[in-house]
């Protein structure tokens, strides 16, 4: 019973800590906003009121950063979880919410709509990715399932389809852009959070809820795949079930994530390895630590993204990886004795 | 025998099983006593692991039934199989930071729902199988730097966990030194469980065996007390191995002494062997006899 307590006090810090980033984050930006009159802002907003800020800087808070923050905080969890259970389920550190190919389709989905106009402006970039996305995990799966379905299997057709829709898109990029396209393309294909809106930001948090909670469900199983998929038979886990459910799950949450935000880096590689250090590597922890420290750490990845060439804004994918990288090293030096 | 004896723990009867086109097991059947440790005895590739993957229902027969208490397995269900059943591989690894803890608790995850916090009695089993390995000092030492002996002792810990009567082992002394082989024998014939073990090496079946079952090409070739199945005839035939089957202690087990190879098909003559054969071929077929100063 202390344990549970502990864990409620954990995960209670977690919110209070992610709760508080974004309440910061929101008020850091090029456009100069009091701290109280954002948080005043919000508050109107939230409470029914009527906003105080003039229409221009009340949207710039309402409209613009925190729908971008919030959804910051989302990708940031989702890729974080989507990593840990593929690093888990793949029995491969290496991992990443990207291994299925996902990301490869999503951008040559994103380049058809924008270079060669697919879809006949009805598709907006984030379909289309979200269709390539999905066109690409059915590829894998296809391929996987033909190639016998083992895990190694599972993560070569991801290379594969990787290798193709990457192929896909430079070739469409290269012979039917012009150059001011190609800048818009690459910018996306690195992850960006600038063209968050409401909607992004409601979708993707709905599709982080059902996945967070199925994986969430599955966590005592994860565990089981330490010793490999026949010793996890063994513990009487339905392996194929729980490989097909935890594929679908994390590949729709990153198509989704994907079609809002790009394919933002790192995250999804390194902080569940992070998370792993701080917690240890059974799930029922792991998975919500991760989730919230990668929702910290994009919040303020982003906020660093649209601030520190102001009034440029470097791509976030640019980002989690210039600062992450440091700080991942840093983890793993303190660790290496103590675990 | 007792008339409930078929109907009481794990029994496979007329069991076939191919992979990748070969039959690998031609009707076999076994049924281990309960409460003993039975050796599953035969050459490589003579369908010990099968069949024990087939006794733990990871794998399904072709044919035949395996039963556990006279339900056919199939029909049991995951996990209420592995409440009973636990399983150690000749070697495990993994990439995971786990502690000695971590995997001691694997054995829980049958008898455990989702988003449920562990029980009392799961605390508990994992205690007493820690404890009754030896190793309840040393729950928080990581997996990795555990030797290979011991890694053994903590997966039959983790097996213990699982609250099993039947225990399967394949070739669990594989890569142990001596001492943790015979370590290891001396745990597994002490837990009165039903064991079923493979092994490579016959002193060792002999010695902590009430009951050896011999597999060669896909069928039991012999069954019984390692008396009755020990024979200097039998190692010949299926291991092609010529020994001397001796009794240093009268009325003990017995002891298996190897004298060399034996016999076709693998070596045509003995002494001269196949390289010899390969000269004649070579260099002069017209020369009666064997090539040789």
């Amino acid at each position: 019973m202390r344990k549970g307590a502990a864990v409620l006090l954990g995960t209670a810090a977690g919110l209070a800590l992610l709760a508080a980033s974004i309440a910061v984050a929101i008020t850091i930006g090029p456009a100069r906003i009091g701290v109280a009159d954002v948080w005043a802002t919000v508050a109107a907003h939230l409470g029914g009121g009527v906003p105080e800020l003039s229409p221009i800087r009340d949207g710039i808070v309402w409209d613009l950063r925190l729908p971008r923050t919030l959804l910051a905080a989302v990708c940031g969890a989702g890729l974080a979880l989507c990593g840990a259970v593929m690093q888990s389920l793949l029995r491969n550190p290496l991992a990443d919410p990207f291994v299925l190919g996902v990301s490869s389709g999503a951008s040559t989905g994103a380049v058809a709509v924008v270079v060669l106009g697919v879809g006949g402006g009805v598709l907006s970039v984030t379909g289309g990715a979200f269709l390539g996305a999905v066109c690409s995990f059915a590829l894998v799966l296809l391929l996987s399932h033909t190639l016998g379905g083992s895990t190694d299997r599972v993560v070569l057709s991801g290379v594969a389809a990787m290798q193709l829709f990457s192929a896909l898109t430079s070739f469409v990029v290269m012979t039917a852009a012009d150059a001011e396209t190609t800048r818009g393309v690459l910018f996306w294909l690195l992850g960006s959070l600038a063209g968050a809106g409401w909607t992004d930001v409601w979708v993707c948090l709905g599709v982080l809820a059902a996945a967070l909670t199925t994986c969430l469900g599955y966590a005592r199983t994860l565990d089981a795949f330490a010793f490999g998929e026949e010793a996890a038979a063994s513990l009487g886990v339905a392996v194929a079930r729980t490989r097909i459910v935890l594929l679908c799950a994390t590949a729709l949450l990153t198509a989704a994530l994907v079609s809002a935000a790009g394919a933002i880096g790192f995250v999804g590689l390194v902080l569940p390895h992070a998370a792993r250090a701080l917690v240890g590597p059974g799930h029922t922890r792991l998975l919500p630590v991760t989730a919230l420290a990668g929702a910290v750490f994009l919040v303020w990845a982003d906020t660093l993204a649209r601030t520190v060439l102001d009034p440029q804004e470097v791509p976030v994918g640019v980002v989690t990886s210039l600062i992450g990288v440091p700080a991942f090293v840093l983890v793993l030096y303190r660790t290496r004795s103590t675990r | 025998m007792t008339p409930t004896r078929e109907d009481t723990g794990l029994r496979a009867d007329r069991v076939s099983r191919t992979a990748g086109g070969t039959l690998v097991l031609d009707g076999v059947g076994i049924a281990p006593v309960p409460g003993t440790v039975t050796g599953l005895l035969g050459p490589n590739g003579s369908g010990k692991s099968t069949l024990l993957r087939l006794l733990a229902g990871v794998l399904a027969p072709d044919s035949g039934t395996v039963t556990l208490d006279g339900e056919p397995l199939a029909g049991l269900g995951r996990r209420t199989v592995a409440r009973r059943l636990a399983t150690v591989e000749q070697q495990s690894d993994t990439q995971t930071d786990l502690t000695v803890l971590d995997v001691v608790r694997l054995g829980r995850v049958p008898h455990r729902r989702a988003w449920t916090p562990p029980s009392v009695a799961d605390e508990a089993a994992v205690r007493s199988a820690l404890a009754r390995t030896g190793l309840a000092d040393r729950a928080r030492q990581p997996w990795r730097t555990l030797s290979g002996g011991e890694r053994q002792r903590v997966q039959i810990a983790r097996a213990l966990a699982q609250e099993p009567r039947e225990l399967l082992l394949d070739e669990p002394t594989n890569h142990l030194d001596v001492q943790h082989q015979l370590d290891l024998m001396e745990l597994v014939s002490g837990l009165r469980l039903t064991a079923v073990v493979a092994l490579h090496d016959l002193n060792l079946a002999a010695m902590y065996c009430e009951r050896l079952v011999v597999l060669s090409g896909g069928r039991v070739v012999a069954a019984g007390t390692p008396d009755e199945v020990l024979t200097e005839e039998l190692i010949a035939d299926v291991y092609r191995v010529r020994a001397a089957v001796t009794h240093p202690d009268p009325g003990g087990r017995p002891h298996v002494r190897f004298l060399g190879t034996a016999g076709p098909p693998y070596s045509p003559s003995p002494g001269s062997g196949a390289s010899a054969s390969m000269k004649e071929l070579t260099e002069n077929t017209a020369r009666p006899g064997p090539a040789g100063p």
